[in-house]
Formats: structure tokens, sequence, C-alpha cells
């Protein structure tokens, strides 16, 4: 800490004090998300290295091209997807505040936010099963791609496979972080976290739900931009 | 082992510097997204080249700095010891060689496929039909463009 070296410097490792300076369960919270940080690269970097070893690849301006309510003949592609994006941004803000007001015990606070970030949570859930829907709708799913190359030549399933797999273990930590966000906020108005005397149950919660986020920002970029 | 939780709890902000940093992260997160929306569409239609490569390559370093914004600030990393620090940071240091090794393998085996297996190289460069064309075939509204190619 930048802060504290002025004065005399922290000696962590000689006894009576914890190295890490967070309790137990954050710090596992840590290594469990390091360790799903393992599982998502391992995905991502199994499409990267099969998209390097194919000849051609279908372009997801022409695959991600439609939006809810819109015709046929849609043209918009990251027009959806920007706004999933900006949905999962905001309720990690909102993740960010319910921290802080735990930090300050402001009931209230967490209890608002909580729902909000729920609500982003539920909102890109939703936005996601249009976007399975509709892409099934056209033809694709796991081992059935009906969208060729952007040179026009046959693409293989991989495109699809790697999509809905990936997109699919990524909608499940959504699921799950909002089941964990919903947790919270039940044992949050049953004064649970008031009796403890702290919040920081909601704190690894946060960590989860961040999480959730920065691999949505892998695999936004991955699959949609590139 | 000593550390009651209210010293946890506190990370040494205070209240309004808290919620400030908060609002800059969100602020500095949107406008990244923006400009690798933006990079996405100039990059729509582009032929391969340097150009677009180095677009790509943009956009990787512009995820890589979200990536650290939200681990840093929402996820409190930059703010905690040194040591819980580099426990999370040196095992993912294994993702620099991981990607390296595997992009280049499989880089590698479509160009040895390519000049080994002319059978798949004959495959993979076979045209897809186009939506048009099988409703032609199935006589569902013809269309006026020229079908001879």
């Amino acid at each position: 800490m930048a802060t504290t070296t002025a004065t005399a410097p922290v000696k962590y490792w000689s006894g009576g004090k914890s190295p890490f300076n967070v309790e137990y369960g954050k710090l596992m919270m840590w290594y469990f998300l390091m360790s799903d940080a393992f599982t998502f690269g391992a995905f991502l970097i199994a499409y990267g290295t099969t998209r390097f070893a194919t000849n051609g690849w279908p372009d997801p301006n022409k695959v991600f091209k439609s939006y809810p309510f819109a015709s046929e003949s849609a043209n918009a592609p990251l027009v959806f997807v920007s706004i999933m994006t900006f949905i999962l941004i905001i309720s990690s803000v909102t993740m960010v505040l319910a921290v802080h007001a735990g930090h300050k015990m402001d009931k209230k606070g967490v209890v608002k936010n909580l729902i909000l970030t729920i609500i982003g949570g539920l909102a890109f859930l939703g936005c996601q099963a249009w976007e399975w829907t509709h892409l099934h709708h056209e033809g694709a799913w796991w081992g059935q791609n009906p969208f060729p190359n952007a040179d026009g030549t046959v693409a293989t399933t991989n495109f699809t496979n790697f999509f809905f797999t990936i997109t699919g273990f990524h909608g499940f930590h959504v699921f799950s972080g909002v089941v964990i966000n919903v947790v919270m906020l039940i044992m949050t108005l049953n004064d649970k976290f008031e009796k403890r005397g702290h919040y920081l149950m909601i704190e690894k919660a946060g960590l989860y739900w961040h999480f959730v986020d920065l691999v949505w920002v892998f695999v936004f970029t991955c699959f949609y931009l590139i | 082992m000593e550390h009651n939780s209210a010293a946890i709890a506190e990370h040494g902000h205070s209240d309004d510097g808290a919620v400030k940093e908060i609002w800059k992260v969100t602020l500095i997160l949107s406008v990244l997204t923006i400009i690798e929306l933006v990079l996405g569409f100039w990059m729509m239609g582009m032929p391969d080249g340097a150009l677009r490569y180095s677009i790509k390559g943009s956009i990787v370093i512009l995820m890589l700095a979200k990536a650290f914004y939200i681990v840093g600030y929402f996820m409190h990393l930059k703010h905690e010891v040194r040591n819980l620090i580099m426990t999370i940071v040196v095992p993912l240091l294994l993702f620099i060689w991981f990607i390296v090794a595997f992009l280049y393998e499989g880089n590698s085996y479509k160009n040895l496929k390519n000049t080994y297996n002319s059978y798949y190289k004959e495959r993979t460069s076979q045209q897809q039909e186009t939506k048009e064309e099988t409703k032609e075939e199935k006589g569902e509204e013809p269309k006026k463009s020229d079908a001879a190619e």
C-alpha cells in the first residue's frame, strides 16, 4: 500500500499479522475467481486456436446484426451487443455502490443498489435469451452453422459451437450471480448483516459479480468485435 | 493473526473520494467501450491487411485496459496488500505463454494443412450457397439479380 509505506514498512510475514489483510472468505473468493479465470481463459484460447487453425471464419457483423422487434432485413451490427455491454457495466457500478453502502452500514443503500444490480443482471439474461432464440431460428445451434465465412466459403460448425458454449457458460455465471445477489438481498432485508456488524458478505458477492462483468469484456471483444 | 472486520471494511478512503472514484472509473469504462465500438464500426468491411490487424490489436489493448480498471478499482485489488496482489497476478502471467503458444500452434497447423493437404484446401474454398440462390431453386419469389455466376 503506497499510503502506508511513508512510515515504517509493515512486516506482514513476521507474525502477528494477517499477511493478506483480508478475511478468509474473501481470499478464497479471489482464488476461486482465479481458477475460474483459467477456465474461461482456456475456453477463449481454444476458440482462438481453432480460429487460427481454420481457413476463413464467419463475419460477426453479418451474424449479429439484429435486435428485438426489428424486421427480417435489419442490418444493425454491434448495436444490440453494445446495449448488453452497457447493461453489465452499469450493473457492475450499482454493485460497487452496494458494497460501498455496506462499508458505511447503510442498509437502505445496500438494498437499493442490490435491487438495481439484480434488475441489470436479469435484463442482461433477457437480452441473451432473445439473442439465442433469434440465432436458433436462423438455424444456428451446436453442430449447425448457417452462416458462411467472411469470404463466402463454407464455414465449419466451430463458430456456433464455440459461441454457444462460451456465451452459455458466461450466461450461467450471470445467472448464478443473480441468484447470489438475491440471496444477499434477502439476508440484508432480514438484518443478518446488521446483527453481524459488517457487510463483508456483500463484498464477496460483489467480487463474483465484477468477475462476470470482466469475463464479458473478453467475450464481447473476442466474439463480436474482432 | 489479528484483524478485526471493522479494520478490513475500512480501506482508508474518505466517503466522497470513494464514490467519486467509482463514477470516474464508470466514465473511463464507458469511454473505452465507445472507442472500441467506434473501432469496430470502422473496420467493418475492411479487407484484411496491416490496418485491420492494427485496429484489432488496439481493441485488444483497450480490452486489457478495461480489465485493469474493473479488477483494480471495482474489485478493489489495487488497494489491497501487495502480497495479495502478487498471489493473484503472478499466476495469471501464465496466460502470456498460454495465448502465444496456442495461437502460434493453431496458425502453424493451418499452414501445414494448406501446404500438404490439398483436399482440405479444396474443401475449404468451396463457396456456400446464399439464401437467395436456394430460394430460386425452390421457385420461391425468383429474383431479378443475375444468377449466372
